[in-house]
């Protein structure tokens, strides 16, 4: 095995297109030294991306957020702009692991891990998110939730990294929240979650949503359909019932020893209602 | 093989060491550099006895590779006492007899510095939620979390 610390992208890029056999980029490493470990091989060549300039960075500019690819989760909850434009991405990145995991874990890392329980995928998913690609081929701009493909693939093609997750400016009167349901009180993976984003009328009538769902299928759901439920409404209890009732319809999960398929269908409704409820009162719904 | 040659600072000391690509920290400061406060308990992040402070964030050192240390700067636990005079949180885990086996020991101490370090004044929560990356088999925890609080006690008097 080598490992490489390349100071630029064009560099992390040409070293993981030319390399003939398995590579991988190395971030906080919570995955893939867990991987290594686990005797489901060694990749032949590490790209620590950590000293490439601006990886490390969370940069606010006109646009919204940039926050690099090496950006530990814990520093994201110490960004106090951060957390109040998107406290939902914030709590879903902070609930990955330990403490002595947060200090190392990524939220391209867990994008790019592509569990479907994944925490932070949800909330990004549903703030909107997107995923800034490097590669042989330039940069290009992705949507969050079309980089898992199924449980540990990605569509990103040899080369690529993910430099960036970008996160939009917020409009006024705009709230975010993320929920899972865990056995346990911390350190867990999530049995089901789910992440709601909102923005407000002057007059608390809700004019845009995004829903997404997390752990009830091979990869994020994203929930149209439970988006139009809630637009229009100001989360009466009649909207709510029947988010839960889209919700639970959308889901498509497995039957584990976490959780039943009635379970997760059930669950699944139940916190899209709790998480819609925290985001509309985020985005200051009464 | 040779190696990478890596430059660090652990315990404010510069050292160097040469160490394989795969080869974690947590191995490198066990059997290469002598430091073996820091244990290896599950060796996949889950039990904090590998815990160290790295650039001023608390992280299972079974994580990191030797080669990640390059110019950083790494606190063990070997780093925690002044000579003969331990540190609050040492006194306090004696005091409390907050340890039996004393294999999480090491990884308790580090990660409670590094709670004290960025929260004073904790909660019982809050230590108990901070702590959550640290596994006793021994102890059940309350007597860990008593002693937490009394030298929190201490070193917010001092």
């Amino acid at each position: 095995m080598r490992y490489i610390r390349p100071l630029s992208i064009e560099d992390a890029v040409g070293q993981l297109a030319g390399s003939a056999g398995t590579a991988a980029i190395l971030a906080g490493g919570s995955d893939l030294l867990v991987r290594m470990k686990g005797g489901f091989g060694e990749p032949e060549l590490i790209v620590d991306i950590k000293a490439i300039d601006g990886l490390s960075e969370i940069r606010e500019t006109a646009e919204g957020f940039s926050i690099g690819a090496a950006v530990p989760c814990a520093v994201l909850g110490e960004n106090t702009d951060l957390k109040k434009a998107w406290p939902g991405v914030v709590e879903a990145a902070k609930l990955i692991g330990s403490k002595q995991v947060q200090g190392r874990c990524t939220i391209v890392g867990n994008l790019c891990n592509a569990s479907p329980a994944a925490d932070s995928v949800p909330a990004l998913v549903a703030a909107g998110a997107k995923a800034v690609v490097v590669g042989p081929a330039g940069r290009r701009t992705i949507p969050v939730q079309s980089v898992p493909t199924a449980p540990g693939k990605t569509s990103l093609a040899k080369g690529e990294i993910i430099e960036a997750i970008l996160l939009d400016k917020r409009e006024p009167r705009s709230g975010d929240a993320y929920l899972r349901f865990i056995p346990r009180t911390e350190m867990d993976i999530a049995v089901v979650s789910a992440g709601v984003n909102l923005t407000l009328d002057e007059h608390g009538v809700v004019k845009s949503a995004r829903v997404a769902l997390g752990a009830v299928a091979a990869t994020v759901l994203l929930v149209e359909e439970a988006a139009e439920v809630l637009i229009g409404s100001r989360l009466d209890e009649a909207t709510l019932e029947r988010l839960a009732k889209v919700c639970a319809g959308a889901c498509r999960p497995i039957d584990d020893k976490r959780g039943t398929i009635e379970f997760r269908r059930k669950v699944a409704g139940v916190l899209a209602q709790r998480a819609a409820t925290s985001a509309y009162a985020r985005a200051g719904g009464k | 093989m040779a190696g990478i040659a890596v430059s660090t600072t652990i315990n404010g000391d510069a050292v160097e060491y040469l160490c394989q690509p795969d080869e974690t920290l947590l191995d490198v400061l066990r059997d290469r550099l002598g430091l073996t406060g820091a244990k290896e308990g599950c060796g996949t992040g889950d039990c904090g006895a590998c815990s160290i402070i790295l650039d001023d964030r608390l992280v299972c050192s079974c994580l990191v590779l030797g080669a990640e240390a390059e110019g950083r700067r790494v606190e063990t636990i070997e780093g925690m006492a002044h000579g003969d005079t331990l540190h609050p949180l040492q006194q306090k885990f004696l005091e409390h007899a907050a340890l039996q086996c004393g294999i999480c020991t090491p990884g308790f101490l580090i990660a409670a510095k590094d709670l004290l370090a960025k929260n004073p004044d904790p909660t019982e929560e809050e230590i108990r939620f901070g702590l959550a990356g640290n596994l006793c088999r021994c102890t059940g925890y309350d007597k860990i979390v008593r002693a937490v609080q009394d030298a929190a006690i201490v070193m917010k008097g001092a």
